[in-house]
């Protein structure tokens, strides 16, 4: 019967090829400019790291206090006072201050020109706690921490362009002049939104290609490369800065259970309150405790453009529905006389209702291929709304095909149910008079 | 016109009546906000920077090793490229308009005051800065070469003399006179006097935070003593493609221990611009496109269910005829029609294009939605609506009356 339908189905739709083709347009143009817009949502909106993100956490103390912060949000990074205190607690299991560096590499061979790389102060457990994935060597250990060592994670990309691709773990790189060692070396890892460091990069920058160890950086007076708030005026050298509230670290534990995150949390009150008792705070403990997600979502990391394109796309396909529920109802109602006739000859409703939404299935159909190809143009042309850094994120994978092709059939089943149901009202009696 | 009958007739094809209506509603919705945001990112990115932007080129550039000290360097620098051929002035900075990165600071005029008047950026410049930028002096004088010292970026910024954006002045001083007065950058009280005021300077960021105080700019007598260094350059009229091209060489001769990025390290202003604004311009064609999708396919549903109740009624209208009326009769029946039903989509249309903006609003710290944008959005709407109606209409006009006869 199936076959039979979809015959009868393409026939009709073959009789009024305007109707048709418009009914397919409007599915196609709906299906597409949703499925483009969200393809950058989904990028945008997606987990950097599914395996680990309920066990990961960002750390905020409020230094600055009501007079300076607003809704009573602490800033959304920490002092170097508060990220060394932290970081000396040693209170979760693996834990990490981060702050972005910008130096150059210059190659050994003095017939190249220097680089610029993008590179972060870490600590030794950053890598573990984030998995990044090394293809030599390994990270350096904490001792290295503990004694400020000159040590250095490359990434594949710069490993080739220093070493070509070859072993380096225990050469020398140099960084504007000073030497490091090199201990391991990651491949290419780039977590997009990059949500250890959304404050400087909105979520979305090119791979970094070097990490060094944060207290080697500290030694160095290399002052970060990203944001850098003061609630008030530093004063004059390195020692008063790092001595300052100024913020430009941000501070990442990990914790393997919800009690353990619950503990982390109160020693950080703990640690909030002791400063007020020391006079450093002039306010009550205000700290948080942000999962991955939470703290992407608390920092804005979709662009408004994306949720507002994505929502007049939702508009624009419900637009697209409400026509094509019109313009079934007139093909169908059209068709009154031809559904007596075989209402009359014994169809049951249910066959109705077969035989309509089989037609209905096959409009939404060719409206989800045309959809897929106007998609495909779409996601090339993500590049015209959006920064590069994002609109190379949204890509036409198999998942989205399928979805497009899922969401068109579905929609067009959605916008055929009231039309078959009237047309399933059809009166034969009443059809075969009036002829 | 004979109301009655169209109501009493569209009271039979309920469904049909309402999904025009619906259609038209959720359109008119969207094609305001959609021209609204349109307005506001074109307006956006029409501002003018108060520079003369052509002719102007800018690198980004950062010194490798271990110095600490750039004085001389940048020194060196500026001299080669004002002496390239081709090139009118040049000169180091921290940031300059549009590039989306800068010092922004409060400005106070009692020094202690809780708080600040107003914020502001800060541009490091020298003496050839007013020059390059091609930005006009409006009252006072420009730096001379001996007031421009280099200073260390975690010293005080509070210099003795500044130049302001008359924005600026007109924010600080009720009269706008502002010439000779006392400003305060920091919290310690280091007084800075304005020597002068340019006409219109705006801030790095192009983005709504910096909406309010965008014209506001304080230029500072200082070249920052730190690797990363911005120069901007002015070419001769004509001569800017030219020494685009031959800048990264020159400097590369000049002290190869450099890094000038390959991408975006040397480009014009025309193309700084562009990047600047190029969110705001391609939100802009993206609402374009959709409203001129949206109002295509409203357009061919009215056309596809108006032509579907014509064919329908052909025995009624052919029973009109017959009792007398006129094709133009027929005719303004259909055009009735359509416009009720349209009016009707409108009514609510309007209310659901202001929740639309209350979200908007709410979401992304959007602006009211002003009445023109939703009176053109109703006028447009009910016009398409009869544009759309009208061929199916002059059909149904064309009905002989012997189609009464048939078939009966």
């Amino acid at each position: 019967m199936f076959a039979y339908y979809l015959q009868l189905g393409l026939r009709s739709l073959r009789r009024n090829p305007m109707l048709t083709a418009l009914m397919v347009m409007a599915i196609g143009f709906g299906v597409a400019a949703s499925m483009t817009t969200y393809s950058v949502f989904r990028a945008t909106s997606r987990n950097p790291i599914p395996q680990k993100s309920d066990v990961l956490y960002m750390a905020q103390v409020d230094n600055w206090g009501p007079e300076n912060t607003e809704k009573g949000e602490p800033p959304n990074a920490l002092s170097y006072i508060d990220a060394m205190a932290l970081m000396r607690a040693k209170k979760a299991s693996r834990q990490t201050a981060i702050y972005p560096i910008g130096p150059s590499v210059i190659p050994e061979d003095a017939g190249r020109l220097p680089m610029r790389q993008g590179a972060y102060a870490v600590g030794a457990d950053f890598f573990t706690m984030f998995d990044a994935p090394f293809i030599q060597g390994g990270p350096w250990t904490s001792e290295d921490d503990d004694k400020h060592a000159s040590t250095i994670v490359i990434d594949r990309k710069l490993n080739e362009k220093l070493f070509n691709g070859g072993q380096s773990v225990g050469k020398q790189v140099n960084l504007d002049g000073r030497l490091f060692r090199v201990t391991g070396v990651i491949d290419e890892w780039n977590p997009q939104p990059r949500f250890f460091d959304v404050v400087n990069t909105g979520g979305f920058d090119d791979a970094p290609g070097v990490y060094i160890p944060y207290n080697r950086a500290i030694d160095l007076q290399l002052a970060t490369n990203g944001n850098n708030n003061c609630s008030s005026d530093p004063g004059e050298g390195w020692d008063n800065y790092i001595r300052s509230e100024c913020i430009w670290n941000a501070f990442w534990v990990e914790l393997p259970t919800k009690a353990a995150a619950a503990d982390y949390k109160r020693f950080l009150q703990g640690y909030a309150s002791e400063q007020q008792r020391a006079g450093r705070f002039r306010w009550a403990p205000n700290v948080r405790l942000r999962g991955v997600m939470e703290w992407l979502d608390v920092q804005h990391v979709v662009p408004p453009e994306s949720q507002i394109s994505l929502a007049v796309a939702f508009g624009f396909l419900i637009i697209c529905l409400v026509n094509t529920i019109g313009l079934l109802l007139a093909k169908f109602m059209r068709r009154a006389p031809e559904i007596g006739v075989r209402r009359a000859l014994g169809a049951s409703r249910r066959t109705i209702y077969a035989q309509f939404l089989i037609e209905a299935g096959t409009v939404g159909l060719a409206g989800g291929l045309l959809g897929l190809i106007l998609t495909g143009i779409g996601v090339l042309g993500v590049g015209l709304v959006f920064p590069k850094d994002i609109a190379r994120l949204a890509t036409l994978d198999p998942s989205l095909v399928l979805l497009t092709l899922v969401v068109a059939i579905a929609a067009s089943l959605i916008a055929a149910f009231y039309p078959t149901w009237r047309a399933a009202q059809v009166q034969p009696a009443w059809q075969l008079k009036s002829n | 016109m004979q109301i009655k009958p169209i109501l009493a007739a569209l009271r039979r094809h309920k469904a049909g009546t309402i999904l025009i209506a619906l259609q038209i509603a959720l359109t008119l919705a969207i094609v305001c906000n959609a021209l609204f945001i349109i307005q506001e990112r074109v307006s956006r990115l029409s501002r003018t920077t108060g520079m003369d932007e052509s002719n102007v080129i800018a690198i980004a550039n950062r010194y490798v090793g271990p110095a600490t000290v750039f004085g001389p360097t940048i020194k060196t620098d500026l001299a080669a490229i004002r002496n390239m051929a081709g090139v009118e002035d040049a000169y180091a900075t921290n940031s300059y308009p549009l590039r989306n990165g800068g010092w922004s600071m409060g400005v106070r005029l009692i020094p202690d005051a809780k708080k600040e008047i107003t914020s502001t950026t800060l541009y490091f410049v020298d003496d050839h800065a007013l020059r390059t930028l091609g930005v006009k002096l409006i009252e006072g004088r420009n730096f001379n070469a001996g007031e421009v010292i280099m200073l260390d970026p975690r010293k005080s910024t509070a210099l003795p003399q500044v130049i302001i954006t008359k924005a600026l002045a007109q924010k600080l001083f009720a009269d706008g006179k502002s010439l000779g007065k006392t400003i305060y950058l920091s919290q310690e009280g280091k007084p800075s006097t304005v020597i002068g005021v340019v006409e219109k300077l705006q801030v790095p960021w192009v983005g709504t935070w910096a909406g309010s105080f965008d014209q506001h700019a304080v230029l500072l007598p200082a070249t920052l003593d730190a690797n990363y260094q911005n120069f901007l350059v002015r070419a001769r009229p004509g001569q800017q493609e030219a020494v685009l091209k031959a800048l990264p060489k020159l400097l590369i001769d000049t002290n190869r221990m450099r890094v000038i990025p390959e991408e975006g390290g040397v480009r014009s202003f025309e193309d700084v611009r562009r990047r600047a604004y190029e969110t705001d311009r391609g939100m802009a064609i993206l609402m374009g496109i959709v409203c001129a999708v949206l109002l295509a396919i409203t357009a061919a549903g009215i056309v596809g269910l108006s032509s579907f109740w014509v064919g329908q009624r052909r025995k009624q209208i052919g029973v009109r005829r017959a009792l007398g009326a006129t094709k133009g009769d027929i005719l303004s029946y259909f055009m009735t029609e359509n416009f009720l039903i349209a009016l009707g989509g409108v009514i609510v249309g309007s209310a659901l294009a202001y929740g639309m903006n209350q979200w908007l609003l709410e979401q992304f710290e959007m602006q009211r939605l002003s009445l023109v944008y939703v009176i053109t959005g109703v006028v447009a709407l009910l016009l398409l609506g009869q544009a759309a109606v009208l061929a199916p209409a002059l059909r149904a006009s064309r009905v002989s009356p012997v189609e009464a006869t048939r078939s009966v």
